[in-house]
């Protein structure tokens, strides 16, 4: 308030003499945000695996905001929900704050203590040196998820270790990738190099962008929707695209192969598909043709419940807008164990439609030629991770998570300790909590990093506390996309407490096991100084930028009629597989009939919310703000039929008889009677997560039936049913 | 009376609630408290259905009751524009305008005591940029600008396609349009 | 089906998850000044008339419960307050439009005129209370109000009509809120405010032509309140769909028990029958009960209209969160 007006005031209500201090302490300054002494820092966010970049802003040193890079292609200058709550995971008060070394007490219970570092590391790097000297280094594994992982990986390599495994494989995209890689002879990649901006038709199979969060792929779907694309998307459950298409397909669950063979059955019945693409690229179209027949649309009603008409009705509108239509691949996709199969049918739908390297089906992405940092050559390791598969998933081309948790159980278990970096087991691997916990008795050592006390730490022997990215340097982000560009991560803040940056950690073990060699840099800064000098930028210049763009040296699509070598072993887009039929499988992806629940069970479907990144956002104060719990999502027909009001907390039982944590039921006409659905991530266990423990249900203990893929060990969840129980009370 | 509006496409808005977050942050809101929020409509039976996805917030309302009711003048239109701010060094806490405002846009600021409304982020419309929500919306489906210039975006596409305001009937004449 | 639900988890206390912005604060506040109004009414209305005799309470003793009543009324608005510091700035400005500007200033009004009644009357009311002051300055001050007794009174009776007016306009001016948009909450509230003022008078005064004068008062405003609560009932259930809703709870939900039973019931049909038996003369050993019942009925009908007021709405979500999760944060 205005000085002069509160005297003359206070003077006229003749007490002010005696009210003024008083009235002077209610007068809270109100100035306006940014007003400020305001700094700008850039990083690329790390709330979830998209990495868009953007600025974290303090104003008179306090957090402020994260906003996005305006030259940035991930998230054209806007982050995601989760992105722009990222302050929340920097503020948050239930962090680690210092090394935790577990302790076995007088009483054989186990506990931790807090250690300084230099005793857990100590402690780390004598484990770590122990299983190098009676196993061997290979037979140490990093299970990780995260752009931080690279320090750790780094440090693997040097110590003689190649056996690493993301859940972003086995447990996501893995078959997709795999079948796509089978078809075109190259993955999707992150971001997916789905050119949706300039798409006229896109087709969702199950990918419900919108809910799935992934910035660059809901802005480039909303671009497409605002030049009025035709979106067609198949989800059993009324998702967010759903409701912006033109075409909402609600399949039976589990019986997309059979709609995508019918797809495949009209183009090629009605000559639609691009058959110049086709005879100038694929190989194995006759037996694709024959394959089909069997799969008319009359025979595809039966198994998906969509309409005959509908099936032509699609399968035209595709080939109209061809070869802008792009059939997306979908992200997480494991679902049913047959999962690499569908993902070959996507694949072949698209080269149907010949929409791979044409502008709005899946364009050519480029990175920056950025050189390595000069250092010696990795020892040669022993074995990998393909050590963990025993024969078994001959397509896997990166660790899976969960072969090597089984080969981490037992006396003569393969591998015996574990580094474990921003990966939250319990919760991300399905139905695995027997398992891990047996596979923690076994191994000699188990290391975590982690940022929250996440229920993966309860397992470790030792947890190591990392700083949020929102206070630490890590790699440059150089990712394939539609234009090449570079993004810094920098400390926008001192780590808190007793946290440190993963470069630092794995640069102190490093050294505590004899790799000085492979960290001669005091501080990362100086690496990426280094790198970014080699392509005429600077440390100092991306401090100022955060995101610098390169130009493309290469076409992002393929010219007319121009020819083409794919990485396949033919060089040729293979429709039928020849390296499928020599290991033995399907060379033409077969619909096989998914289970269905049994009576009074409900098929357990399960997905994204916007305001959630999996269970490692739900602690965020920020986030949790905005949506503090999963619910459970019911149809009114089972509401009536269970007794079930809106808003009344129920578990859910599955057939193995394992109960989950309680959850509010939502009842909502955008399910299926025959499945409910809730998002993943809820659920926590860890009591030190003080915000969501013990709120809503987790889906991950639900899923004991996991259908693994035999082509790549994906761990299909979606052939998990349940039974509703009523809270009592 | 300088008139701004906000105009945001259902047919985009995908609900996410990042508005609701970059709210949050630009205007550092307390732990607890909204000026904006998402309201996700469903009509219709198992497969025939519809969604509508609305992201809500004050109408900064032609006719704001708010204001009217304000015995101390603490709510006031800023500047000779629609835009409905609370001078939290006028406000007593009375709740009136609470009460009168129709849309709950509204709330009581902890610790202070004072009443807090959605700005529309006029701190950043006088530096020539959009709301914080507007902004960072992912979707880009909300618009921000001046209704008096017929040649703006927000007038342009309420020119061009359908829309509707919320409970119009309560006579507040509220500029957040929504595309439909 | 038709869902339509808060996706982010809002819980603005005391706006969600029900408008909860007024308490019993607001109720006794308005109860009060009601009250206030009625007894400045009928003290001046008393005095004018020149009921010296039949109703002496009234006229000499019964204004100096007026600034009592209104100060703890007062009190009470004062706590309700969420920004009590800034409380001063009330009296900075004059809102035309604001019912609770003019609210504000003509209590400014009210105080000195209900002190000008007290003044005017000590002397005949309080002898001992005024013989204090004999021989002092503020004795002359006496002399004067009471030379100018009829004229404050005549100025008493619009004050108190506004008072009493305003407590029920201050809630219809509400737009927003369709319960209480309606004309006919001012006059039922200025009915009620009368009616408990005169069950007041009813309740103390000693004489038995004064209490009689007065139960034959509150009859007659009790039929007109009955009239008017008729009135309300079927202009709301004729309006728009929040305001059948509010009408739905009143004669089929969660507010009828306090409607029929505490308001209409033991409020207005119970006194009624009593004060007419009185007032026959049949029935003498309840003459209590009657003006108590009013007061209570008085007081159920602003909480009733307080609470069920704000809780109506144009537009009402459900919430797809337990907002109560959000106690965590603390
Ligand atoms: N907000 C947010 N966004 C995220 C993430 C996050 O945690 N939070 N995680 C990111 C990651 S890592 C990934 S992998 C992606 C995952 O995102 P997507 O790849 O889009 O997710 P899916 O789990 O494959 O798809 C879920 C949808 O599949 C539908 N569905 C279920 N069963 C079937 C079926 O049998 N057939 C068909 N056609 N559909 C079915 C469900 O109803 C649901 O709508 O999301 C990314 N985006
Ligand atoms: N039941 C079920 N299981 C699923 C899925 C599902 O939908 N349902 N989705 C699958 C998919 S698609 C994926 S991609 C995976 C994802 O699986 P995960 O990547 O394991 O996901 P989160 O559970 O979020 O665990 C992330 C962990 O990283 C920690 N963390 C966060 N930031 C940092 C950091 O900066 N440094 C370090 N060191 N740690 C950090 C978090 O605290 C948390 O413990 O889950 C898969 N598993
Ligand atoms: S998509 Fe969202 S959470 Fe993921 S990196 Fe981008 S802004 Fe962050
Ligand atoms: S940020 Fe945009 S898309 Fe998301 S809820 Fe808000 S208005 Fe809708
Ligand atoms: S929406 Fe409510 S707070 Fe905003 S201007 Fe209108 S009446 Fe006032
Ligand atoms: S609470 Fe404050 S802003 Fe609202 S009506 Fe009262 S004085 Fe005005
Ligand atoms: S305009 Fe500004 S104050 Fe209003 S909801 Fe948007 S961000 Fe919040
Ligand atoms: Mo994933």
């Amino acid at each position: 308030m205005n000085r002069r007006e509160f005297i003359k005031l206070s003077g006229l209500m003749g007490a002010g003499g005696v009210l003024s201090p008083l009235l002077l302490g209610g007068c809270t300054a109100h100035p306006l945000p940014g007003s400020g002494q305001v700094v700008r820092t850039p990083t690329f966010c790390d709330m979830c695996f998209w990495k868009c970049a953007g600025f974290v802003h303090t104003e008179n040193d306090r957090p402020w905001k994260i906003t996005g890079n305006a030259h940035d292609l991930h998230s054209q200058g806007r982050l995601c929900t989760r992105g722009s709550g990222g302050l929340g995971s920097y503020e948050d008060p239930d962090r680690l704050r210092k090394p935790l070394l577990r302790v076995t007490g007088a009483d054989g219970r186990q506990t931790f203590r807090e250690a300084e570092w230099d005793e857990a590391l100590g402690f780390i790097a004598d484990r770590m040196k122990a299983i190098a000297n009676d196993y061997g280094p290979d037979r140490m594994a990093m299970l990780n998820h995260g752009y931080g992982a690279r320090h750790f990986k780094h440090l693997m390599r040097a110590y003689g270790s190649a056996s690493f495994a993301e859940p972003a494989f086995a447990q996501c995209r893995g078959p997709r990738d795999v079948g796509f890689r089978l078809t075109f002879g190259e993955g999707l990649g992150s971001p997916e190099r789905t050119d949706m901006e300039h798409s006229r038709c896109i087709v969702l199979i199950g990918s419900h962008i919108g809910e799935n969060l992934h910035n660059g792929q809901v802005q480039t779907l909303a671009q497409a929707l605002r030049n009025d694309v035709s979106l067609i998307t198949v989800d059993p459950r009324f998702s967010v695209p759903a409701g912006k298409s033109k075409y909402w397909l609600p399949i039976r669950p589990g019986t997309d192969i059979a709609l995508l063979l019918g797809w495949m059955y009209v183009l090629i019945d009605e000559q639609l598909y691009d058959r110049d693409y086709i005879e100038r690229y694929a190989t194995g179209f006759d037996e694709l043709a024959a394959h089909v027949r069997r799969y008319a649309p009359e025979w595809v009603y039966l198994e998906t419940g969509i309409e005959p008409d509908l099936i032509r009705a699609t399968a035209r509108e595709m080939a109209s807008h061809a070869p802008a239509t792009l059939v997306h691949p979908g992200r997480h996709t494991t679902w049913y164990g047959d999962d690499t199969q569908r993902s070959r049918a996507i694949a072949i739908l698209n080269a149907l439609l010949g929409s791979w390297g044409r502008k709005g089906g899946l364009y050519i992405k480029e990175n920056v030629r950025l050189p390595r940092y000069p250092l010696p050559a990795y020892p040669q390791p022993r074995s990998d991770f393909r050590a963990a598969n025993k024969g078994r998933y001959p397509f896997a081309y990166e660790g899976v998570t969960n072969a090597i948790i089984e080969a981490s159980i037992g006396e003569d278990a393969h591998y015996r300790g574990w580094l474990v970096y921003g990966t939250n087991l319990p919760s991300t691997i399905p139905g695995i909590r027997p398992q891990l916990k047996a596979a923690m008795d076994s191994l000699d050592l188990v290391v975590v990093v982690d940022t929250m006390p996440s229920e993966i730490t309860g397992y470790a022997d030792v947890v190591l506390p990392e700083c949020t990215y929102l206070e630490r340097y890590d790699d440059l982000r150089n990712a394939g996309e539609r234009e090449p560009a570079l993004a810094l991560r920098m400390p926008a803040f001192e780590p808190r407490h007793d946290s440190k940056p993963g470069w630092w950690i794995a640069r102190q073990l490093g050294r505590r096991l004899g790799l000085e060699r492979y960290f001669p840099w005091q501080d990362y800064s100086e690496v990426l100084d280094w790198q970014l000098k080699q392509v005429g930028s600077s440390l100092e210049e991306m401090q100022r930028i955060g995101v610098k763009p390169f130009p493309r040296t290469r076409p992002k699509y393929f010219a007319e009629g121009q020819p083409v070598r794919f990485r396949t072993p033919s060089g040729r887009i293979e429709l039928h597989s020849q390296q499928l039929a020599d290991a033995g499988f399907d060379p033409l992806p077969v619909y096989t009939r998914p289970e269905a629940p049994p009576a009074g069970f409900y098929r357990l479907n399960y997905g994204r919310m916007p305001a959630h990144t999996f269970g490692k956002t739900t602690n965020n104060p920020l986030l949790f703000q905005l949506a503090p719990e999963n619910t459970l999502w019911v149809n009114p027909l089972v509401a009536r039929e269970q007794g079930l009001a809106n808003g009344e907390y129920v578990r859910l039982q599955n057939p193995d008889g394992i109960v989950s944590n309680r959850v509010r039921v939502r009842v909502t006409e955008r399910i299926r009677p025959d499945s409910v659905f809730m998002a993943h991530g809820f659920g926590h266990r860890s009591r030190r997560l003080r915000l969501t423990y013990g709120i809503g249900a987790d889906d991950s203990e639900l899923m004991t039936n996991v259908r693994v893929d035999p082509l790549m060990g994906g761990t299909g969840m979606r052939a998990n049913f349940v039974t509703l129980v009523k809270e009592a009370g | 009376m300088t008139h701004y509006a906000m105009v945001i496409d259902t047919r985009l808005c995908i609900g996410c609630g990042d508005c609701v977050i970059a709210c949050k942050t630009e205007n550092k809101v307390p732990e607890g408290l909204n000026r904006d929020w998402v309201v996700e409509a469903t009509r219709g039976t198992y497969p025939d259905l519809s969604t509508e996805f609305r992201s809500e917030r004050c109408n900064h309302c032609s006719h704001a009751t708010c204001v009217y009711m304000c015995p101390t003048g603490a709510s006031h239109h800023w500047k000779d524009t629609n835009i409905v701010l609370v001078d939290p060094n006028k406000c007593t806490g009375c709740k009136a305008c609470i009460a009168a405002c129709p849309y709950d846009a509204r709330l009581v600021m902890h610790p202070g005591g004072y009443i807090d409304k959605c700005t529309f982020c006029h701190h950043r419309v006088e530096k020539g940029l959009d709301p914080a929500c507007v902004s960072t919306c992912p979707t880009r489906c909300m618009y921000f600008g001046l209704l008096d210039d017929p040649s703006s975006e927000v007038s342009e596409l309420l020119r061009r396609r359908d829309y509707k305001v919320l409970a119009p009937e309560t006579g507040n004449r509220p500029n957040v349009y929504y595309l439909t | 089906m038709h869902e339509e639900i808060l996706i982010t988890a809002r819980s603005n206390p005391p706006v969600d998850p029900v408008m909860h912005i007024w308490g019993w604060e607001i109720s006794v506040y308005l109860f009060l000044g009601g009250l206030t109004a009625g007894i400045m009414f009928f003290s001046a209305l008393m005095l004018l008339l020149n009921r010296d005799e039949e109703a002496p309470f009234s006229v000499n003793r019964l204004s100096l419960l007026a600034p009592v009543v209104l100060s703890l009324g007062m009190a009470t608005l004062f706590l309700d307050l969420e920004h009590k510091l800034f409380v001063w700035r009330f009296y900075t400005t004059f809102e035309p439009t604001s019912p609770m500007s003019y609210g504000a200033w003509i209590l400014v009004l009210v105080y000195p005129i209900t002190l000008l009644q007290v003044l005017s009357t000590l002397r005949s009311g309080y002898p001992l209370l005024a013989s204090l002051l004999t021989g002092t300055r503020p004795e002359r001050v006496l002399l004067v109000c009471e030379r100018w007794r009829r004229p404050i009174a005549w100025a008493a009776i619009p004050v108190a009509v506004a008072l009493g007016i305003y407590t029920g306009i201050l809630l219809s001016a509400f737009s927003a809120r369709p319960f209480w948009n309606t004309g006919l909450l001012g006059p039922l509230f200025l009915v009620s405010g009368l009616s408990t003022g005169a069950a007041l008078i009813a309740l103390i005064a000693r004489r038995h032509s004064e209490k009689r004068l007065f139960t034959l008062i509150d009859a007659g405003l009790i039929l007109t309140e009955l009239v008017i609560v008729a009135l309300l009932l079927v202009n709301l259930s004729t309006g728009a769909q929040p305001q059948l809703d509010a009408a739905a709870r009143l004669l089929g939900g969660d507010y009828t028990a306090w409607f029929w039973g505490a308001f209409v019931a033991l409020g207005l049909l119970i006194p009624l029958l009593l004060e007419a038996a009185e007032i026959r003369a049949t029935l003498r050993s309840l003459a209590l009960l009657a003006p108590v019942l009013v007061l209570v009925g008085g007081y159920v009908l602003r909480v009733i209209a307080v609470d069920l007021g704000q809780e109506t709405t144009w537009i009402d979500y459900g919430s797809e969160f337990n907002t109560e999760l959000l106690e965590r944060l603390h």
